[in-house]
């Protein structure tokens, strides 16, 4: 039990770190983003009252007529009545209708992808670390070719090749923009189509790294004493590579899903951008040539939530398939 | 605290001193100190040696051979030919040209934010660990929240709000290096644990020597190999991080990299209309950077873990026992005299023997 509170107790603390941060960047750095915004949002036809100037400058600084720590506590308090202002960009939206619009996009596409890059990374690890010297082990110098490719040129090469030149799946966007968006099969259809090509260049850019940590492990794993004794039991190498190394050697991988998620993050909201992909990081980069400062809070704040709350099951999952790390807390 | 590294994280002094005492039994000369922090050459590291120094000799040199990045002719988007050997952008601008003032950029920004990430996660890694207490728990905690807070849209946010005309270089360095020492300084923390507590660290300790001393000199050259690793895999990421930032417009005002290539080129539609000579370079020079970098970590893993090592030694072995078992195949097909097959056979022998120890 100990260990599980310790894990929610550091979430508490990234999640309050993750606030003071997204609070403080605006007030630190230079310029003056509520009057840039104040002014976008008057050619737009909005109305500026006082109180939407101090909704902003809680938001984003510049209000001095308030001691800091009062602004502290009243962004705290709008951020927990899930209000993060008005969206210029896309005026006269909420900033938290235009995330819940894009946020299914992104979740499906990056979690499929990941889901699929761990697997096949994992499995092919397994069997690249299992037998040394095969074939397959000179896929290894190949994946760090994959691994430092830019995730947004290699999408640009897939667009290229596979959408332009052979013509096999769409250029750009999310769906057939003919088709209303909902749950029936013909969208849903078109829907996988378009995040075809997102997800294996999502794929292709991360699955190196998991191929790669899973080998040196398994490595690692295979001079242990216990793979020795059940070598030794005259089990069957499926059955030792099964239940026995890969078990012990996936653990790093599932333990280094945070830092993978994090990249991936970073990789998808560059690689939206190039399919325009109506996910969060194409509105991402679009609030930020926009100087849409309060949507590109708070999808900031978003992205984050969503990464510490799947390291946080992770974190949880992990303390259940590894006693060792609640024992050890 | 998360739980990222691995559980059993190879303790290098160990492993080192393990490969000593087998050389010894060997009978072999054994390596003296310096060597064994050098990696030994394989194919593979000469591969990762040659690609980053042809790029970097590229992005030092190549912006002194050829012309002028920015000069505007009026054959738009020409294919690679002899006068222009990887064509021309929409305006007319030389691509090489521009390819080697860009590595020029990238390379630049890689070393800059190197340096600074692998000096923080320094800092933050060993000073902390080393210190221990209330010191420690402060880094561990603020390195584990910045490895949970996804870099790049940080970055994004932070670049968004400083104004064009202030997003010089160094403030782009500094912004990619803040937000990415995180990883390395957990896995410096577990190593300096480690070697904290080793006797002549101790023995430093008590004569009274001042921490910095103790650290640079006695616990640092333990971490070298993983340092030099780190720093490795800082560049890579910097370098990627640089070009995605620039990819999207919000890379240094001041600066021309691959990133910034990549942005005009995605910009001037050089997808639409097909040329690939434009966008297909900067990415691959990237990519070959990085790969050789990675090729080079290889090796200096195989230095962190001894493990790696004898594994490449053991696998070389097998595939000549393999090659001595298929000779000895064909020879008895063939069937030769007597004489030779027992000596084949022999061979096999021995070679098994060797591969199995």
């Amino acid at each position: 039990m100990n260990y599980f509170l310790r894990k929610m107790g550091f979430y508490v603390v990234a999640l309050w770190a993750a606030l003071t941060l997204n609070f403080a960047i605006p007030r630190l750095l230079p310029g003056n983003p509520v009057d840039i915004l104040l002014a976008k949002l008057q050619q737009r036809g909005g109305t500026v009252t006082p109180e939407t100037r101090e909704a902003y400058a809680l938001l984003l600084g510049g209000d001095d007529s308030q001691p800091l720590w009062n602004q502290y506590v009243d962004y705290l308090r709008n951020l927990l009545h899930g209000d993060l202002g008005v969206s210029v960009s896309y005026y006269p939206a909420q900033v938290t209708d235009v995330i819940a619009q894009s946020l299914p996009w992104t979740v499906i596409l990056v979690g499929m992808a990941t889901v699929m890059a761990a697997v096949l990374g994992v499995t092919l690890g397994a069997f690249v670390g299992w037998k040394p010297g095969t074939w397959l082990d000179s896929l290894i110098p190949a994946t760090t070719l994959l691994a430092a490719v830019p995730y947004f040129w290699l999408a640009l090469i897939l667009a290229y090749f596979l959408a332009r030149v052979l013509g096999w799946f769409p250029l750009q966007g999310g769906y057939d923009v003919v088709l209303d968006p909902g749950w029936n099969a013909e969208f849903i259809l078109s829907a996988i189509h378009y995040g075809a090509l997102p997800a294996l260049t999502i794929v292709l850019a991360s699955v190196g790294g998991w191929l790669l940590g899973m080998r040196n492990m398994m490595v690692s794993t295979l001079s242990e004493d216990y793979v020795l004794t059940a070598e030794a039991k005259g089990l069957s190498p499926r059955k030792v590579l099964r239940s026995y190394a890969s078990r012990n050697a996936v653990l790093p991988s599932i333990a280094g899903f945070a830092i993978s998620l994090g990249f991936v993050v970073s990789g998808s909201v560059i690689t939206e951008q190039v399919f325009s992909y109506p996910g969060i990081g194409g509105r991402l980069l679009g609030a930020v040539t926009n100087n849409d400062y309060a949507l590109m809070q708070g999808l900031f704040l978003v992205i984050t939530l969503a990464v510490l709350g799947a390291n946080l099951v992770v974190d949880l999952l992990y303390g259940l398939i590894d006693p060792r790390t609640r024992a050890r807390s | 605290m998360t739980n990222l590294s691995p559980a059993n994280e190879p303790s290098i002094v160990a492993e080192a001193e393990a490969e000593q005492v087998a050389r010894d039994r060997a009978g072999r000369k054994p390596l003296s100190g310096w060597r064994m922090l050098l990696p030994t050459m394989t194919p593979w590291l000469a591969v990762g040696l040659v690609l980053v120094g042809a790029i970097t000799l590229f992005g030092i040199f190549g912006p002194y051979l050829v012309g002028d990045p920015r000069q505007i002719r009026d054959i738009g988007l020409t294919p690679p030919s002899g006068d222009f050997l990887l064509g021309t952008t929409q305006t007319g601008q030389d691509v090489l040209a521009q390819l080697a003032y860009a590595t020029r950029g990238s390379l630049q920004i890689g070393i800059l934010v190197g340096v600074l990430a692998t000096a923080l996660s320094a800092f933050f890694g060993i000073y902390g660990a080393y210190r221990g207490g209330f010191a420690d728990e402060a880094f561990s905690l603020l390195s584990n929240v910045f490895l949970v807070i996804p870099g790049l849209p940080l970055v994004i946010v932070i670049s968004g709000f400083v104004p064009r005309e202030s997003r010089g270089l160094w403030t782009i360095a500094v912004v990619l290096a803040v937000t990415s020492w995180a990883a390395s300084a957990r896995v410096l923390r577990a190593q300096t644990l480690s070697v904290r507590n080793r006797d002549y660290v101790a023995a430093s300790k008590v004569s009274g020597e001042k921490p910095w001393r103790v650290i640079v000199v006695e616990i640092l050259p333990n971490l070298l190999p993983v340092i030099a690793s780190q720093f490795v895999f800082a560049v890579i990421a910097a370098i990627l991080g640089e070009a995605g930032l620039s990819f999207i417009g919000l890379g240094a005002s001041n600066s021309a990299t691959l990133g910034t290539m990549l942005f005009y080129a995605q910009n001037g539609f050089a997808l639409s209309l097909g040329a690939w000579w434009w966008f297909v370079p900067p990415g691959l020079v990237i990519a070959l950077f990085g790969m050789g970098l990675s090729l080079i970590n290889f090796s200096i893993d195989e230095i962190i873990n001894p493990k790696l090592k004898n594994l490449r030694q053991h696998r070389r072995r097998a595939r000549k026992a393999a090659r001595l078992e298929r000779e000895l195949a064909r020879a008895s097909r063939r069937s030769r005299p007597r004489a030779q097959e027992t000596d084949a056979a022999r061979d096999v022998e021995a070679a098994k023997e060797v591969s199995a120890r």
